[in-house]
């Protein structure tokens, strides 16, 4: 009940923590998640270089 | 000068040709998100009936309209890779779920804060409402489905099999305020035109060509990541200089 | 984890998923899909009896009465053919006014009125500022003075009306 005063009382605050801050907050976590995802991949690829590198030699 | 299109539709030449255009598109995101916010905040009027929360419809039909395109895309680029047996058409098709399933996400949130203050409920189980969480759900499903099996390929063809099916529910989605009794109002982009303010509307193309380019930059940056993933035995990707460059550190 | 059983964990998930999605249509369907029922079809004996249902419409103007407790409000929800009394004790929505849309859950008791649990505003799609209302509202009243049909047919654009 006091949510539903507040949000009255503050309606651009409510819009942009309640709306535009999570989006924002859940493209930022894709973003990282993304860059992640790439890091973690070349690692794997490198690594599977390298030993065909070695067995090669 | 006849451009061969096959030749980008081969993983060896799109991984490079990703790479080039991620970049540019996210900076041209960023700057069309900036603008959409300030005309929507700064320069866009109060709406007479809902005063200042409407502004939320400037996130929430942008992200409404990428989950329901998106989702037809993916089934599209699905459907190529059962048909064709093309291999960068089921990439893309993984590489667009997740980013379709955080759009449904936040059209789905959204809603629920617009809908407090002018409705009076967060949540009605109405047909608009019920089909678009359906569509998270499908999205979801795709991503679960093509993660629990081992053999790309098969993984693959299911994943695609359900993307297939799930895409009747988009038109579902998009009709569902004409068909039945719904608490949701009608579009109000409709194929006839706009029922809004210049303004409003400005603020909301702007913010829904900024989740487009934003769309398009996520998805080629994460499918850069599935080709080298799935590509890593063969010749062109132990020869790429961001592989190579791992030779000596050691 | 061995990768048998996270592939187990994932076809759990993924079958899960899907059962859900099914169970939401048929929920939804369950319910005629539509959200609410309109008064001419309250009046055709087509909605539930006995039971709650929702009901839309717009509330009818001059009908909005509050009691002296100042929480029970009775009003009439009207879809320009038949109307149908409503009693709710309770906070209305902002967006609660005569000749707008608003959609009512609660049951017909003995006395005739429909007892509500729950009242929602219904709002359209048209979005513009207040000068641009108000510009159109004088001319709508303009326009009704002219053709003496004084009615308030044009802000029924928000709630289907029954034929």
């Amino acid at each position: 009940m006091s949510l539903d005063i507040w949000m009255r009382e503050n309606p651009l605050t409510y819009v942009w923590i309640g709306s535009y801050a999570v989006a924002f907050l859940v493209f930022a976590v894709e973003i990282v998640m993304v860059k992640h995802k790439r890091k973690i991949t070349l690692q794997q690829v490198r690594l599977m270089h390298d030993v065909e590198q070695v067995e090669q030699e | 000068m006849a451009i061969n299109w096959f030749k980008y539709s081969a993983p060896t030449t799109f991984y490079g040709l990703a790479g080039k255009l991620v970049p540019w598109f996210a900076v041209a995101s960023a700057a069309l998100f900036a603008v959409g916010l300030y005309i929507g905040f700064a320069v866009a009027p109060m709406d007479a009936t809902q005063g200042e929360f409407y502004r939320i419809i400037f996130i929430h039909v942008p992200a409404s309209i990428l989950s329901m395109f998106l989702y037809l895309i993916m089934a599209g680029y699905a459907a190529l890779g059962l048909i064709f047996n093309t291999r960068l058409s089921a990439m893309m098709a993984s590489a667009m779920a997740p980013t379709g399933a955080l759009f449904a996400f936040i059209s789905l949130w959204t809603g629920a804060l617009w809908g407090k203050p002018m409705w009076g409920a967060w949540w009605v189980w109405d047909a608009r409402m019920t089909s678009e969480l359906i569509l998270l759900f499908l999205y979801l499903g795709f991503i679960a489905l093509h993660s629990s099996i081992d053999d790309p390929r098969r993984a693959d063809r299911a994943a695609a099999l359900l993307a297939i099916v799930g895409s009747v529910n988009v038109p579902i989605i998009y009709f569902s305020v004409k068909w039945w009794n719904t608490l949701h109002q009608g579009s109000t982009i409709k194929f006839s035109g706009t029922s809004m303010h210049i303004a409003m509307q400005q603020a909301m193309f702007t913010m829904l060509a900024a989740c487009w380019l934003y769309a398009i930059a996520v998805t080629l940056a994460r499918v850069r990541s599935i080709i080298l993933e799935r590509e890593k035995q063969t010749k062109w990707v132990s020869e790429l200089p961001e592989v190579a460059q791992g030779e000596g550190k050691q | 984890m061995k990768p048998r059983q996270k592939r187990f964990v994932y076809i759990i998930v993924a079958v899960a998923a899907i059962g859900l999605a099914v169970g939401l249509v048929l929920n939804a369907l369950k319910d005629n899909v539509s959200l609410y029922f309109t008064p001419t079809q309250v009046y055709n004996k087509e909605a539930p009896e006995g039971r709650s249902f929702r009901i839309g419409g717009l509330v009818e103007a001059g009908s909005v009465k509050r009691e002296a407790d100042g929480l029970t409000v009775h009003f009439a929800i009207t879809d320009l053919h038949k109307s149908l009394p409503v009693v709710y004790k309770g906070i209305l929505p902002d967006l609660f006014k005569e000749g707008k849309g608003v959609v009512a859950q609660g049951k017909i008791e003995a006395d005739g009125l429909m007892h509500a649990s729950e009242v929602l505003a219904k709002h359209d799609e048209n979005y513009m500022p207040p000068e641009a209302k108000d510009a159109l509202d004088k001319a709508a009243a303009a326009n009704a003075a002219a053709t003496g049909a004084a009615s308030s047919v044009g802000a029924a654009s928000a709630v289907p009306v029954a034929q």
